[in-house]
């Protein structure tokens, strides 16, 4: 039994899903023990009963005002301070840009181990086990932790969410904030769709094939359909036909959706990496021999142009329809 | 102002991935220096042309590794410093404590380093060795202006644009999109023949804390292979729909 500690996330005001894929994994891991989750601002006041209703058993509500917005130093003081507070036996973050940056850090601040970017979490003998890409994708590993306490940042999209009968208690806190040496000017939102990329169920991805930065028009129609989030590969960032944090492959995101639509993708063995391992692939390509068709479950050799409006149409039928 | 670069030697991306005895095959692999700490060096010398001063690049790795470093030489980096790991078992852990005990006691302004490695991909060790060194970090940074003791930086957030100020010295790490890496030129690679590298061994630190592994690898395996799909066939129109009809009721994902 172990007391396991997750800090959950919320963007743009919603909570986001690897925050109840990781209270499962803490589950998991808590093996019969308390799972205790952190949200960082007031507003999770509103998902607070969503986070109960996936088990966690207490909810600690951080209310200060100078961590409206993310600020490395500001959070890990926070988290510091609830970590001495709870004295965790586990500790889980998302892996997500606020994970990825805070968790190394509170890591180093008490000389823990962290296993990054885990896709999976298993207990067996009374040890924990993790399991993360490498390579991006190109291989797995499974790692433990051999001294202290394990700790962990969750891949958004792989663990399944699992609802937990329960009570909650919440506890609203201020934490002492001091010595802040970085400052957040202002933050450009420039993401195009609501769907975060990383997290979404269906990716529709575009290549040098889209030819020219309108050419994402058709892709996006798509997606909207869908409510899927638009990606590419590298050629079709380095062409400047859009921006790079849309890129998926070693150099760029690795996604894993229910559902990922390549439209004139060749498939760079760098662009399979980042996406083979999604579960449904769809490949739309001129060339019949394009690498992209031998991870593709389903393909159709033809002009995006012509394939992917059609494709829009076909859906609002279908989805009207069901 | 002086820079400290982070660098790490990794497979080139082309590589396939193979496995002998149960652990990664070196055999035969090109290897590149990591494409996120490429953007590191470039920004590097940017701003040492810009304000003057030196660029060192610092690198953790079997002894392959000092071919990363003459790279980075070439490129137009001042000196290196290469800490041997061969037959040591480091995690990321170990690997900022050492590379923490490298830089304590030298001058530094601004340490830049890729904001993760394409082989491990944690993006872990410039988190923790700001940590270790007590300065603040900025990760996945996409702009960086020096103005005096103030640097101003633009880092990508999930596709989002953020504006940060801090003080120096700071700890950064480059995310694409920050630069467009040179490569090195024929009068850069003969000057880098002449630059110093200085090489070190774990041995040579005391460290006040225990730096063994605080994780290990139990398995490397791969993804199971993939059948390869159906390619579909007839009009256009028809296979619009039999595409359609295929996602919703075999694949179930719509």
């Amino acid at each position: 039994m172990k007391k396991v500690l997750v800090l959950t996330e919320a963007k743009y005001g919603s909570l986001r899903g690897v925050s109840l894929e990781m209270l499962s994994a803490a589950h998991r891991l808590a093996d019969g023990g308390e799972v205790i989750a952190v949200a960082i601002g007031n507003e999770a006041i509103y998902y607070a009963n969503e986070l109960g209703k996936h088990g966690a058993k207490k909810i600690y509500i951080v209310g200060n005002k100078e961590l409206d917005m993310y600020i490395t130093e500001g959070y890990s003081q926070a988290l510091q301070q609830i970590i001495d507070m709870v004295n965790p036996e586990a500790i889980l973050m998302p892996h997500t840009a606020i994970g990825k940056d805070l968790a190394p850090r509170i890591a180093a601040r008490y000389d823990l181990g962290l296993i990054s970017d885990v896709i999976d979490v298993q207990v067996v003998n009374d040890v924990v086990i993790f399991t993360r890409p490498i390579y991006s994708g190109k291989a797995f590993e499974k790692k433990t932790v051999v001294s202290g306490i394990p700790f962990a940042t969750v891949r958004p999209n792989n663990i399944p969410m699992k609802e937990i009968n329960g009570t909650t208690e919440i506890v609203r806190l201020n934490v002492e904030i001091k010595d802040i040496r970085t400052i957040v000017k202002e933050v450009v939102r420039t993401s195009t769709g609501v769907v975060d990329l990383s997290e979404a169920k269906i990716v529709i991805s575009g290549g040098r094939g889209v030819k020219s930065a309108e050419g994402f028009k058709p892709l996006e129609e798509l997606a909207d359909v869908l409510n899927g989030a638009i990606g590419a590969s590298r050629g079709a960032c380095d062409a400047e036909y859009c921006d790079y944090s849309l890129q998926i492959g070693q150099t760029g995101k690795v996604v894993t959706p229910d559902l990922y639509i390549a439209c004139g993708i060749s498939g760079a063995i760098q662009h399979l990496s980042g996406m083979s391992n999604a579960k449904i692939v769809v490949a739309i390509n001129k060339d019949p021999n394009a690498p992209i068709f031998q991870v593709a479950d389903y393909g159709i050799v033809g002009d995006l142009f012509e394939v992917v409006p059609l494709l829009t149409e076909e859906f609002k039928k279908v989805l009207v329809n069901s | 102002m002086n820079i400290l670069v982070l660098i790490k030697q990794t497979f080139d991306t082309e590589e396939k991935i193979t496995l002998q005895n149960g652990k990664i095959c070196e055999d035969g692999v090109n290897f590149i220096i990591n494409p996120y700490d490429e953007y590191a060096i470039e920004e590097a010398l940017k701003l040492r042309d810009l304000h003057g001063g030196e660029v060192t690049v610092i690198t953790i790795g079997p002894e392959r590794s000092e071919n990363a470093l003459r790279t980075a030489l070439a490129m137009g980096a001042d000196k290196a410093i290469i800490v041997d790991s061969e037959d040591q078992e480091l995690d990321e852990h170990s690997i900022s404590k050492v590379l923490a005990a490298v830089i304590k006691g030298r001058k530094y302004d601004l340490i830049l380093g890729g904001n993760m490695a394409v082989d491990y991909g944690s993006g872990q060790v410039g988190p923790r060795l700001a940590e270790e060194l007590d300065i603040p970090q900025i990760t996945t940074i996409t702009y960086i202006e020096v103005n005096g003791n103030q640097v101003i930086i633009e880092r990508d957030v999930e596709g989002d644009k953020e504006l940060v100020e801090s003080s120096l010295p700071v700890l950064a790490t480059a995310q694409q999109g920050l630069n467009e890496p040179r490569y090195p030129s024929l009068p850069g690679i003969m000057r880098a023949k002449k630059k110093p590298i200085e090489r070190l061994e774990i041995d040579d630190f005391d460290f006040e804390d225990d730096i063994d592994a605080k994780t290990v690898v139990t398995e490397t395996y791969f993804p199971p292979k993939k059948d390869a799909g159906r390619i579909l066939i007839g009009e256009i129109k028809d296979q619009v729909s039999e595409l359609a009809n295929l996602l919703r009721s075999e694949a179930k994902v719509l």
